[in-house]
């Protein structure tokens, strides 16, 4: 093939690429909502999950009838864990698929970069990323919802924990960027008001797993607990590293946040005996009816329970259809007002309500525990519940504390 | 206040040369194949990754880790012999750019393909009984998997040195990186020579993942960060001196190995520090040649 | 497109940008996406002045977009400045500055070795900003970048909507190119070129060869924090990754694809590489698989780069 050819074949190629997609014959009247997450990157298999939660939401509304009887449909698009891009596929999503609620992102970062634009386009905006800033000024919005935990809530709730059962000598280890350090400030504060001792605090630079130049230190410190605020692919090296150091013998280890996909990967040898806090974990549809109804019919539809990360997307899109049916209409003020003035929910682990100030759900979180590899049931049945912490509007900063009336 | 004892140093040394051995592996493979060949090989990092998923997939294949050690590394030397035949010889006598992008789209690829096959969550797989335990070093517990691999990549070096300069081969390889168009003048076919020094050096690059895999964990994007530091020993160490990589690699190793215990927020900056001084006091890097590459 | 054709627009370069951006928007899939590729184009633009033009690779130009970014966003959002054109200038100056600092210090060496030290400069800029989270935001990026009007005498013209910020935007670049066209076609010009091509000869012809070196530098860094500042207030919001390497590599990518060393090549190289990115990314989760399998391609088959195939390396290397 030569050259000019190749490239008039490109050229053809990419002319189809950019046809504008609302060329396309498409239904107008199904209630659109964009889900900008990262699909590819890192944290993709979260997405993943994200995603599949999303999806089985979305066929429940519609194998009911829809929304004002209008079919609903979500549009996913790969953000790459970029905050320039998820802003770029907001606007594009708005702007070309004209969606008109958005649901997403799974980065602090990004899902900030994607709050400024749905805010300028007066589109409602349900986040399902850990962040202590999406619900507080300045970048809270009466548009902006948040529905999945936050480091203050989640380390105030393990942290309380932890003091109260586990020891009140800690050494921390975090990652140095916005989430690490938030953990590490609430958890510093929830040991000071539990009469406890701090013995060091350990940042590293995010992605760059090498611990073993501080474990002797911390190994001769002698902490009754070690807590790691060490996200992803980088919790599975800091653990691998200490149980090398044969600490997990030495003290006990906790961790703010678990996230179920990593879990699996880093396997129940590593895992075992890990605590850790977590806002979903299957077995416990065992007591609670709302979510034995959603583990089945996650199964059903997936083959596998529900995952952390899955029940953030399933909820963020069941809660949009609950407020477009409140309000009895698509406009992203009315349905905002809606769910403020109708705040209490439940679709998959019991009672969850907005806090009028500033659009944070609460929710019911759980201590787990990893299981001892020979009492692992099935692929999935990794963890034991150790603990249910409940709803707790203090588990957060008051609407004062954020800059909210 | 940082505890500076004896032993705490001495830890932060074994370390720190753990981190720099595997610094070294990619930068003498990086070195060999920019000092001959004249490509920038932005696909370094993705070769490294590929050494560490092979490696887990020999693991499963046969439960046997030395297997792994010695298979992975094959495995990608060969894929590195794929990739100078068929799609780096094409640019030779272009544009020194071309490599580049070349090599930066075929980690793209690689990258992806690595996810498709083997998932997005990325894999483990863990050193043999043998090396998991941390041995008495008398100041410290120590992994002794850590101890392994800076014995590993010590021998490796070790043969690779006597490859190079000991063998007719090794010579060509040398001569080849100074001054490409003599050695062509003598009527050396330097094809071939190209296609093997790619190998070596994507072989080099799968050792050092394969070594690393059980240390960090098996990730589709293990190498993109990696790749940046090996460029920087690489440019530290001055292009086409492999003493020079396996200099700075260690140097670089044992800074940032002792950054991280002294500023540990500084440690992921200290690689560029290092570098940005050591070029302005030396302008082409600890060992290089001026007027190379210039 | 014939080489001929093609050779008729590189005769009237400002015009022929003029008229084919003046109707992008619409040939565009989205707007955004149009004023996306017309921002990258001048960060592109800028990067290329330094490398085709002036044959002096920059590993580190993300520097220079973001200073331009976070001087706009800092000036509207934390000094209070309240014009657009205040920001923006500010952007410019924070750029320019910057790269007359890190060029001083990085053109005292060649090659590869300028390449690393200005990919360690940036690096380091990086860092920084990183940590100095109180200003700047930190990883979070720096938000609250108020949306302005574009106030000239007796007009304020709102930017909010995606058409008026895309012409805004046009204006600017456009303005930019045609500037970039004078340097080109002036004395200094020929002077670059002729450095780039020989620079030991330049020397030897009794010209100031560092001086000019350093001031191409900062005209590129100026155009890069142009670009930097329109896209702050495109977003009002600054990601941290505009400072990191990864942008850095992205621009490299962008003019490589399209022609290093011809005008248009860098626009051409932003367009492409853009508008597949969002259009793959859309079609299918394994998209980075077919870009860089379609980057190879294009290495293969153009060495050149698209544009630079284009014109038969009139302008080319």
């Amino acid at each position: 093939m030569d050259r000019r050819s190749f490239l008039a074949a490109t050229a053809a190629g990419a002319a189809a690429l950019s046809v504008p997609t609302s060329l396309r014959a498409q239904t107008r009247e199904a209630i659109r909502v964009g889900f900008p997450l990262p699909l590819t990157g890192p944290f993709s298999a979260l997405a993943n999950d994200l995603q599949r939660g999303a999806t089985l939401a979305v066929e429940e509304v519609n194998a009911r009838g829809g929304v004002l009887g209008r079919r609903m449909e979500v549009l996913f698009r790969d953000d790459q864990l970029k905050p320039a891009v998820g802003a770029q596929r907001t606007k594009e999503l708005i702007e070309n698929e004209k969606v008109q609620f958005v649901v997403g992102g799974l980065a602090a970062h990004v899902q900030m970069a994607i709050n400024e634009q749905t805010k300028k386009s007066r589109v409602l905006f349900i986040s399902v990323s850990q962040s202590d800033e999406i619900s507080a000024r300045p970048d809270t919005s009466p548009l902006t919802f948040h529905e999945a935990l936050n480091p203050t809530i989640t380390c105030r709730a393990v942290g309380s924990w932890v003091a109260q059962n586990l020891g009140t000598r800690w050494w921390i280890v975090y990652a140095d960027y916005a989430w690490g350090k938030q953990c590490n400030a609430v958890l510093t504060d929830v040991l000071a008001k539990h009469g406890g001792t701090l013995l060091g605090a350990t940042p590293y630079p995010l992605g760059n797993a090498e611990f073993v130049a501080h474990l002797p230190k911390i190994q001769a410190a002698k902490p009754d607990v070690l807590l790691s605020a060490t996200p992803g692919a980088d919790n599975i090296a800091f653990l691998k590293q200490v149980t090398s150091f044969g600490m997990k013998k030495q003290m006990r280890i906790a961790q703010p946040l678990q996230w179920m996909p990593v879990t699996k990967e880093g396997g129940p040898d590593l895992y075992a005996g890990i605590y850790a806090g977590i806002n979903f974990y299957w077995e416990v549809e065992e007591t609670i009816p709302s979510a034995r109804r959603y583990v089945a019919a996650f199964r059903q539809r997936f083959g596998t329970p529900p995952l952390d990360y899955s029940s953030y997307g399933y909820s963020g899109i069941l809660e949009l259809a609950r407020g477009v049916e409140l309000a009895k209409s698509t406009d992203s003020d009315a349905v905002a007002t809606a769910l403020r003035a109708h705040p209490e929910y439940d679709h998959y682990k019991g009672k969850q309500w907005w806090r009028g100030c500033d659009n944070k759900s609460f929710q019911d979180l759980w201590i787990i525990r990893g299981r001892e590899p020979d009492k692992v049931r099935g692929e999935w049945g990794l963890l034991d519940v150790v603990n249910r912490v409940p709803a707790d509007e203090h588990l957060d900063r008051s609407c004062a504390e954020k800059g909210l009336a | 206040m940082v505890d500076l004892s004896l032993a705490t140093l001495m830890t932060q040394l074994f370390t720190g040369l753990v981190l720099g051995m595997i610094f070294v592996l990619l930068a003498v493979g990086l070195s060999l194949i920019f000092g001959l060949l004249t490509v920038v090989n932005f696909a370094h990092g993705s070769l490294y990754m590929l050494g560490a998923y092979f490696g887990f997939f020999l693991f499963g294949l046969t439960g046997n880790f030395w297997v792994s050690l010695v298979g992975a590394p094959l495995m990608v030397g060969s894929f590195g012999l794929l990739v100078e035949r068929f799609l780096v010889r094409p640019l030779y006598g272009r544009s020194i750019d071309d490599p580049l992008l070349l090599t930066f789209g075929l980690s793209l690829v690689l990258i992806e393909a690595a996810r498709l096959v083997w998932g997005k969550i990325g894999v483990t797989f863990d050193p043999p009984r043998e090396l998991g335990q941390a041995v008495n070093l008398g100041f410290t517990l120590f992994p002794a998997y850590r101890l392994f691999v800076i014995g590993v990549t010590a021998a490796v070096l070790v043969a690779l040195w006597l490859f190079l300069s000991r063998t007719d081969l090794g010579l060509v390889i040398r001569a080849g990186s100074r001054d490409p168009l003599m050695v062509q003048a003598l009527g050396i076919d330097l094809g071939r020579i190209r296609l093997l020094v790619f190998g070596i050096g994507a072989l080099l690059a799968g050792l050092a993942g394969v070594l690393a895999g059980p240390m960090r964990g098996v990730y589709a994007e293990m190498g993109v960060t990696v790749v940046i530091e090996a460029f920087v020993v690489v440019v530290v160490g001055g292009m086409g001196s492999l003493a020079g990589a396996v200099l700075a690699g260690l140097m670089i190793g044992e800074v940032v190995g002792l950054t991280t215990l002294v500023a540990p927020k500084l440690s992921e900056i200290m690689v560029f520090i290092v570098m940005a001084v050591v070029l302005l006091v030396r302008p082409s890097g600890l060992l290089g040649e001026a007027g190379l590459l210039e | 497109m014939t080489p001929r054709f093609a050779s008729r627009i590189g005769a009237h370069p400002v015009l022929a940008f003029l008229v084919f951006f003046g109707v992008f928007p619409f040939l565009a899939p989205y707007k955004a996406l149009a004023t996306q590729v017309l921002i990258y184009g001048l960060f592109a633009v800028g990067f290329n002045l330094l490398y085709g033009y002036t044959g002096l690779l920059s590993f580190g130009h993300a520097a220079y977009f973001g200073l331009g970014a976070y001087g706009a966003g800092i000036a509207l959002a934390k000094l209070g400045v309240g014009s657009v054109w205040g920001g923006l200038g500010l952007g410019l100056v924070a750029a320019a500055t910057g790269g007359a600092l890190i060029g001083f210090l990085c053109l005292r060496r060649r090659g590869i070795y300028f390449a690393m030290l200005t990919l360690a400069f940036a690096q380091l800029l990086y860092f920084v900003v990183f940590h100095l989270a109180d200003l700047t935001g930190g990883d979070d990026g720096l938000r609250g970048i108020p949306q302005l009007p574009a106030r000239l005498p007796g007009l304020a013209l709102s930017l909010d909507g995606s058409l008026a910020f895309y012409y805004f935007a046009l204006a600017l670049v456009g303005l930019a190119v045609v500037g970039l066209r004078r340097v080109l076609d002036s004395p200094f010009g020929a002077v670059l070129q002729a450095i780039r091509e020989n620079g030991d000869r330049a020397v030897a012809c009794g010209y100031d060869v560092n001086r000019v070196r350093l001031l191409s530098f900062v005209f590129s860094a100026a155009l890069a924090g142009l670009a930097g500042g329109l896209e702050a207030l495109r977003l009002t919001v600054i990601p941290i990754e505009s400072l990191y390497w990864t942008t850095s590599g992205q621009v490299v990518m962008m003019t490589l694809l399209g022609g290093a060393g011809t005008f248009f090549g860098p626009f051409v190289g932003a367009a492409t590489y853009l508008v597949l990115e969002d259009r793959l990314s859309v079609l299918t989760e394994s998209w980075p698989l077919v870009i860089g399998a379609i980057f190879m391609a294009f290495v293969l088959f153009l060495p050149k780069g698209i544009w630079g195939t284009l014109t038969g390396g009139i302008h080319g290397r």
